[in-house]
């Protein structure tokens, strides 16, 4: 094979189809509709290889993405699912939700002279077709004896879960909410996530052996400290997320119709409040809705609210679209739906009507000034600049807090804001117990807490000793049957170790 | 699935559901709350615990049917069948502290949450004057309960068809001029109801702790749904209360954010009531 160069390759990025805006604003559709396989095939040829592998170094879970790649381009598409499993649970999800313009994507070499390759599309595509053909990569481990406790079942919970099972623990995920899949969600919407990937996702997970307790509220209905020491589990992972909303301590926040994103997305994706009344969760949709904030929260929120009817969308910025920590694609799919963007502009005060409601927000214009401690240069508000923009709905998107159930709860050492104190293999203060995702980071990405899960997991085979698992994988059909019996089938009893 | 293992009927929308949730009843403490869900598409409704037995396994709510869920659920929740969610115990307990003189008010709603208060304040060695307030004589129930628990009993009734006729604030205004001790005031009731509870003891410095009853979703401080103020501070209800310092609270504010989605409510209970083929008789209004 000749060795592709940045000459050879196909110069272009492959386009990814879409759905119309003018349609899409109207369904709940994915937004991005996938690569088909010679779309694939062609954003495949446009990876040189390069031995270097950037990417690779960019992902937070490590993914061979040249390894991946290069299966494609020899249209080894289970192969190429091989390489993503060994790395990463939820290539589907994290191929439509990770920011690959700043992970991956940001250090591709090709992105040097050209558009980087569209790694993301293409995990996505792998993801996609793993589910249609149902591959999965179950293996048949000796349990070892050990019982896991994993708290929240979210990226983080579930990743470490995953590997736990793998290595032959008994592993049992607690989730407080009614549903598994934490941001997943409650939060992500199914445009841009359908709940089929996260249920066929999660479906693998459960096919591991993984047990998930919902309705199940870790740190009232037993604590941290009671799950190790009187329920018998040898480890406790901590994954509880950092949900807590923020608002701004501005007057008026306390009127009908202004909401949290988190509220916002959980009525409408959790609880399904935009087929209100066939399903009982009300919204009380807004009109001319404003959302404060630009990452991805607020990007999602601006965009359900189009979806179930609002007339206008107003997107309230401080800083400019440069400082946005939302994907890229997210930003341009919501302006082509018609987000109307208000950069350089800060709410100060929330207007109500004499019931009580939102009738509109007060807004400063801000310019740009001194870096600040994110390294962003920090808005000011330009004097006289006030204005009032006329509103229904408010919705506060501009960050999170940790959850404090765990903190209030257990006796783990916490850090400023309430994140739980862990090193950078989600080691705490209590022995036996690993914490890791955003209730140890702050409000971060879902590849990113999958990631610390992980690496948590691998603390946690240390801590309890266990050394390398007996593993076979069942799901490959070319596996030689054992003792004549199809291990597919699993109509064997599992050993537990002595 | 968490099974319904008794129900008692105390009025035509008052109702009492016993619960299956060992684990549950034996991490509840007073003052607590859990969050329902009836069936997969339902909402999620916080409602206070009225008991927890550990002997049992089971937790006990009671249940005021009010609108389209609370009716749904008066309809199906029969014996034997199961409620799709139960998730809790939610919320810090109520401060029982040491022995001293405390009123424990219960109205409408509230009344059947304020007994493990009160259970729980006569066993930490309290002095504990009850006060129960109901529209009229057939609609009262848990009297011989609270009389168990309670070194008084103050029932109030609208009409003055048993105890004394009046509000629970009338009550507490006997039990005020009768014990110039009282240490603390537990009050559990409609927001109104717990706003002039408030109002009754501000002016003799009486500490009133009440609580909060506002919508919430998730019930784990994600939403936030559930803020209030209290003392200028927004505080959120499901993981800093449900009790507040009643003197501090902005009731008319609660008010106002429990009524956010009144249209929504009425057009579910409409919808419910033209399915069940009545006019909603006996519902309130």
């Amino acid at each position: 094979m000749t060795r592709k160069t940045i000459r050879t390759i196909p110069q272009e990025r492959t386009p990814i189809a879409v759905q119309d805006p003018a349609a899409r604003v109207r369904n709940f559709g994915e937004v991005a509709l996938g690569y088909l396989e010679a779309e694939a095939r062609r954003e495949a040829e446009r990876c040189i290889l390069c031995p270097q592998k950037p990417c690779s170094a960019g992902c937070p879970v490590g993914i061979d993405i040249p390894g991946f790649i290069e299966r494609i381009c020899e249209a080894d598409y289970r192969g190429a699912y091989g390489v993503l499993a060994e790395s990463t649970l939820l290539p589907a999800i994290c191929g439509r939700v990770c920011p690959q313009e700043s992970q991956c994507e940001a250090v591709c070499v090709v992105g040097e002279h050209l558009e980087p390759v569209a790694i993301g599309r293409l995990e996505r595509f792998i993801g996609d077709m793993a589910i249609a053909e149902g591959w999965t990569r179950v293996t048949e481990v000796e349990q070892n004896g050990y019982r896991v406790a994993v708290v929240g079942a979210g990226p983080a919970g579930i990743a470490c879960a995953a590997d736990m099972a793998k290595a032959g623990c008994e592993v049992v995920v607690f989730e407080a909410l009614h549903r598994p899949g934490g941001v997943l969600s409650y939060g992500i919407p199914g445009f841009r996530l359908p709940d089929r990937v996260v249920e066929a996702e999660f479906g693998k997970v459960s096919q591991l052996g993984v047990r998930v307790e919902c309705n199940t509220l870790v740190g009232r209905l037993v604590s941290v400290e009671e799950l190790r020491d009187e329920m018998g589990f040898d480890a406790v992972f901590v994954g509880t997320g950092a949900g807590f909303p923020r608002f701004m301590e501005i007057p008026g926040e306390s009127l009908n119709g202004v909401l949290s994103a988190n509220e916002f997305l959980t009525r409408c994706n959790l609880m399904q409040a935009g087929s209100f009344p066939a399903t009982d969760t009300p919204l009380h949709m807004g009109r001319k809705v404003a959302v404060i904030g630009a990452g991805n929260t607020a990007m999602d929120a601006m965009r359900v609210a189009l979806r179930l009817g609002a007339a206008e969308v107003h997107c309230l910025y401080r800083r400019s679209p440069e400082e946005s920590t939302a994907r890229a694609e997210e930003l341009a799919h919501a302006g082509e739906e018609g987000v109307a963007f208000h950069w350089l502009t800060a709410p100060v005060e929330i207007l109500g009507d004499a019931d009580g409601n939102v009738r509109a927000v007060r807004c400063v214009r801000m310019e740009l000034g001194e870096l600040d401690q994110s390294g962003r240069r920090s808005p000011v508000p330009v004097a006289g600049s006030e204005h009032d923009l006329e509103v229904d709905m408010v919705i506060y998107a501009i960050g999170t807090h940790a959850n404090p159930i765990i903190g209030q709860t257990s006796g783990l050492q916490a850090r400023d804001g309430g994140y739980i104190a862990a090193d950078a293999d989600g080691r705490t203060s209590l022995s036996g117990v690993f914490a890791g995702g955003d209730i140890v980071t702050g409000s971060a990405t879902v590849i990113g807490a999958m990631g610390a899960g992980r690496r948590a997991a691998r603390a946690m085979e240390e801590y309890l000793g266990i050394l390398e698992p007996r593993e076979r994988d069942i799901s490959d059909p070319e596996q030689p049957r054992v003792f004549g019996i199809d291990a597919r089938q699993r109509n064997f009893v599992r050993l537990r170790a002595a | 699935m968490y099974e319904i293992v008794a129900r008692e009927d105390f009025s035509p929308t008052t109702f009492l559901l016993e619960v299956r949730h060992p684990l549950l009843a034996r991490a509840a403490r007073p003052g607590q709350f859990v969050i329902v869900m009836s069936h997969p598409d339902g909402e999620r409704i916080p409602l206070t615990l009225a008991d927890f037995s550990v002997a049992r396994g089971t937790v006990t709510l009671v249940v005021q049917a009010a609108g389209k869920t609370t009716m749904q659920m008066q309809r199906d929740c029969t014996l034997g069948s199961s409620l799709h969610a139960v998730v809790g115990p939610m919320g810090n307990p109520s401060r029982i502290g040491e022995p001293r003189t405390v009123v424990c008010v219960g109205g409408g709603l509230g009344v059947a949450p304020i007994f493990p208060v009160a259970r729980a304040l006569k066993e930490g060695g309290s002095y504990v004057v009850g006060i129960v307030g109901f529209r009229s004589k057939d609609l009262i129930f848990w009297e011989d309960r609270f009389a168990g628990v309670c070194d008084e009993l103050i029932v109030c009734t609208d009409d003055g068809s048993a105890g004394i006729k009046g509000l629970v604030t009338d009550g507490l205004r006997v039990a005020i001029e009768a014990h110039p001790d009282i240490d603390e005031v537990f009050a559990i009731g409609p927001p109104v109801m717990m706003k002039f509870c408030a109002e009754t003891t501000r002016p003799h410095g009486i500490r009133t702790t009440v609580s909060l009853n506002p919508i919430m979703v998730d019930g784990t401080g994600m939403c936030g749904g559930c803020r209030v103020s209290v003392g200028g501070k927004m505080r959120f209800c499901c993981v800093d209360g449900p009790e507040f310092d009643g003197h501090e609270v902005d009731f008319d504010e609660l008010m106002r954010r429990l009524a956010r989605f009144r249209a929504e409510e009425r057009l579910a209970l409409e919808r419910w009531q033209a399915s069940q083929g009545h006019s909603g008789a006996g519902v309130p209004a």
